[in-house]
């Protein structure tokens, strides 16, 4: 294999798997979002939440569509460029992303056209159920990918046939694999995480212009609860995630920490520059034995440093050492904005709260790099192999042409530049017009129309939320 | 026949991608039709008449794909890299025609960019499964375990004729979805444009038709040899039936006829194309039991796939049946 090809087919997966990723972390969110906004709706009749819902909701037809069509490229590009892999773990892997299509993506897709264009043809009740089922959808997608991802990173439950492949031998090993559980939990709460920040930051953004709206607060106030109750849940199933990981793959942790020496009462290196050839961390501001107390909960325990392994199979251990710790950096952030919230609630209410407001829109973004920053952590640290221990990278790729790969990366970068950039730019203006029925405007005058005119709750529903 | 677990996968198989090529053929006819339509509300409605439903069709092929994977991983390893160029010629085209459905109301200026993306990237998809279809059936050259020729041996003058053949035919599954959905004007321009696109696929039936036994003497074997031709002859006559109804339907002005006609032509053709390639799934060499996944894998999915699909069927036909009707000229929640 060519090492140019292989490096093109590596680059073209960490750009499409990295702009897929986005959209999933915010859809799963806003789909849960959006089936509590209804449930409300339904529940009490204030159309405020309806209006809520209506602003989001044309925001989550954006993000979802982008979401399926990156996802879409995914799904083939493991057998254009991952050949052997999908030749391979095909037997294993294969029938979990079965799975995910069967279960998810047919029940997102199939319910989604009733949810975007269905309110006034079957009605409040049958439409919540469609978007229980989008929410649900995107929830079970996340299980069946995440126990695919987790099987690469610890794989179990398998043998090995006389074709080289990996066969199954007790699927509940497999899908369980001892990772899985901790990502999955991880990978969830992120993207709830994620959506709360966006969720606030808009809603902070029109209380800045707007103290009197009430839709922003609405939006600021349910996703400052999420920041304050789930943040710290994030941080402690990430520790377990990376005592999970020690006992997996120390190599990994190794390289998330910048241990090149295996050592009782290893430090914490807060910064620093990891250098694979020099074998240290430069500059290093560390605390002693910390290192040691988070990952064994004992100040002395020994802790493995890279040089316990064969040099040549170091993963790039600046970029898992650095975004290990945006990521982690990022999480006490939002801790920090959550426990914020709680105080400003206490002294006297949110929509006073105009210097939070203002640090919630610069956080807006911020779960999209947490994600970001966590699965690079994550899959550059499992390198040199795609199954960990098993199978290499190297090992992995499909017999491509150097001229093959380039033309495919080249085009996917144009591609993804130009239709991504055009959606995140209509998405932010979306998110820039005020959450009122003038602004949202003829858009959703029709959807509130027909609720009204349908049986049940929506008769309750104020006439202020319809345009006239 | 062996009714054993890869056999029973490669039906399934071939049902989600024949549940593809029908279902998101008719949105990819609509976008290959769209720069026909001129005026706005015309392009809304053409637009609005699949918007709630293309997801779901485009799952399909997410199945067969993912399915592929899943049980004939072999296939899937070979079929893809030889694909190269069109499957991601195909991607691109399905980025471009998928996006378009929420970013044209999004924008006034940019509209008519999204317009264009809608056409070309619908355009480009069809060209590129047409493509595939007749590289496929050409059949591909295997070394090993992988795919051993060049990087442009889908590039044939048979090649060729699948595309265009398959872009006439899903651009008349479009009219005639049209014909079904709409009334007046845009009904009416559907309509003429039915007529010459169902001459057009008529001839490139018969045109692949005839060509397809000389790619391969197992093929001509199948189709003209004794008693193989008995078994063979309904499929031509069938084919040729439903092309006389479906010319029959377009000049008396019905409406759901073309589409069920132009459907029942799709089938047909495609399982005159199951016939010719059983029991290869990488013609020649590699049979759907050389690529078969073990059986452990099959029936795991097997046991979803019995429950699922008919589930998925089911809540697919509910929806349908929600959007059922003709267009609403003003609907959507845009
Ligand atoms: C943690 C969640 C997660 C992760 C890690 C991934 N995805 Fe994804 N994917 C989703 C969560 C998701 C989703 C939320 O369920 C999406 C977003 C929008 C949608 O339709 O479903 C989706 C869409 C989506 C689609 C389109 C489905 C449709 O047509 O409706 C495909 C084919 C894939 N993904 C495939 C992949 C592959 C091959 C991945 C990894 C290599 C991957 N996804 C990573
Ligand atoms: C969605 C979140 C994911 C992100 C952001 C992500 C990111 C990455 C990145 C950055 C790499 C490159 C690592 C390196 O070259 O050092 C990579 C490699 C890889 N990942 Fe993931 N990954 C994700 C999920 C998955 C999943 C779910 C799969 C399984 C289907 C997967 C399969 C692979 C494979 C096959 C490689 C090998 C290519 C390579 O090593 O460069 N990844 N991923
Ligand atoms: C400060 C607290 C946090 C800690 C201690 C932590 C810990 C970890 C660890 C150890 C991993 C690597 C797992 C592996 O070794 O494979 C990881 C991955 C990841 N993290 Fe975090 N994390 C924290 C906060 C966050 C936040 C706030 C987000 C997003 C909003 C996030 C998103 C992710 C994602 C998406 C991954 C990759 C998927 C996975 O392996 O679970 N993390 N995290």
């Amino acid at each position: 294999m060519d090492q140019t090809a292989l490096d093109l087919a590596r680059f073209q997966f960490a750009f499409t798997i990295s702009a897929h990723i986005i959209f999933p972390a915010f859809s799963i969110g806003l789909a849960s979002y959006l089936a509590v906004l209804e449930a409300l709706w339904l529940k009490t009749g204030d159309g405020l939440y309806l209006r809520v819902f209506n602003y989001w909701l044309r925001i989550f037809a954006v993000v979802f569509g982008m979401g399926v069509v990156s996802g879409i490229v995914m799904s083939y590009q493991i057998g254009t460029n991952w050949s052997v892999f999908s030749d391979k773990a095909g037997p294993v892997i294969g029938p979990l992303m079965g799975y995910e299509v069967l279960t998810a993506f047919f029940l997102e897709a199939g319910f989604l056209g009733v949810m975007l264009f269905g309110l006034n043809k079957v009605g409040p009740r049958l439409h919540f159920l469609a978007t229980l089922m989008v929410a649900g959808g995107t929830l079970l997608s996340a299980f069946w990918i995440l126990s695919v991802n987790s099987w690469m990173h610890t794989p179990a439950g398998f043998a090995t046939n006389d074709q080289g492949q990996y066969v199954p031998v007790d699927w509940w090993a497999v899908i369980f694999n001892p990772s899985f559980p901790y990502r999955l939990v991880h990978m969830v709460l992120a993207a709830y995480l994620t959506t709360a920040f966006v969720v606030g930051a808009v809603g902070a953004f029109h209380l800045l212009r707007d103290k009197a709206s009430r839709p922003a607060l609405l939006m600021f106030s349910m996703a400052l609860w999420m920041a304050a109750c789930v943040t710290p849940l994030q941080i402690a199933a990430g520790d377990l995630h990376g005592l999970n990981t020690l006992q997996h793959q120390p190599m990994k942790i190794a390289a998330m920490e910048g241990h090149y020496e295996t050592q009782a009462g290893a430090p914490l290196h807060l910064f620093g520059w990891p250098d694979n050839a020099a074998e240290k961390v430069h500059g290093a501001i560390s605390i002693p034995k910390l290192g040691s107390w988070i990952l064994a909960h004992d100040a002395n325990a020994t802790i493995k440093g890279l040089k316990e392994w064969p040099k040549a199979d170091w993963p790039n251990t600046p970029l898992v050492f650095w975004s290990f710790r945006i990521m982690v950096g990022i999480g006490f952030a939002m801790l920090g904005i959550g426990l914020w919230s709680l105080w400003a609630r206490f002294r006297g209410g949110l929509a006073q709260a105009h210097w939070l407001q203002r640090a919630s829109v610069v956080m807006g973004p911020a779960g999209f790099g947490a994600v970001l920053a966590g699965w690079i952590t994550t899959e550059a640290g499992r390198q040199p192999y795609t199954v960990y221990g098993l199978l290499r990278t190297a090992d992995s790729v499909a017999p491509i042409a150097v001229e093959a790969v380039t033309a495919s990366l080249t085009a996917f970068v144009i591609v993804y530049f130009a239709v991504f950039g055009a959606g995140t730019f209509y998405i932010l203006r979306m998110m820039a017009a005020p959450p009122t029925a003038e602004s949202t405007g003829a858009e959703t005058d029709k959807p509130l129309r027909a609720a009204g005119t349908t049986p049940g709750p929506a008769q309750a529903e104020p006439t202020s939320t319809r345009r006239t | 026949m062996p009714l054993d677990l890869a056999f029973v996968w490669a039906i399934l198989i071939a049902f989600a991608v024949l549940a593809y090529v029908v279902l998101d053929g008719f949105d990819l006819g609509i976008g290959i039709l769209f720069p026909t339509l001129d005026d706005r509300q015309s392009r809304d409605q053409a637009m609005n008449s699949v918007a709630p439903v293309w997801d779901g069709n485009e799952t399909w092929l997410v199945l067969g794909g993912g399915g592929l994977l899943a049980v004939f991983p072999l296939a899937f390893a070979i079929i893809l890299p030889a694909l190269y160029a069109p499957v991601t010629a195909m991607l691109i085209g399905l980025i471009l025609r998928g996006v378009a459905f929420e970013f044209r109301w999004r924008t006034e200026r940019g509209k008519f960019l999204w317009d264009w993306a809608f056409f070309g990237g619908s355009l480009i998809a069809a060209i590129s499964q047409g493509l595939m279809l007749g590289a496929l059936v050409q059949g591909i050259k295997v070394e090993g375990r992988a795919y051993g020729g060049g990087w442009w041996d889908w590039l044939t003058p048979f090649s060729l004729m699948t595309a265009a053949a398959l872009v006439i035919g899903y651009a008349l599954l479009g009219a005639g979805w049209l014909i079904l959905k709409t009334e007046g004007d845009l009904q009416r321009h559907a309509r003429a444009l039915a007529r010459p696109l169902a001459w057009a696929l008529i001839a490139a039936i018969g045109i692949v038709s005839l060509w397809t036994p000389f790619l391969d003497p197992r093929f001509m074997d199948r189709w003209l040899s004794w008693p193989a031709l008995f078994y063979v002859a309904p499929v031509p006559l069938l084919t040729l039936a439903a092309a006389v109804r479906l010319l029959l339907s377009i000049r008396d002005g019905h409406e759901r006829e073309p589409f069920l006609a132009t459907l029942a032509l799709f089938v047909l053709c495609y399982v005159g194309l199951g016939i010719s390639l059983y029991p290869h799934i990488v013609p020649p060499t590699i049979t759907i039991w050389d690529a078969a996944a073990p059986d452990k894998s099959l029936s795991l999915l097997l046991y979803g796939a019995v429950v699922l699909i008919p589930l998925i069927l089911a809540y697919t036909a509910y929806s349908y049946w929600v959007f059922r009707g003709k267009v609403d000229p003003h609907g959507g929640y845009h």
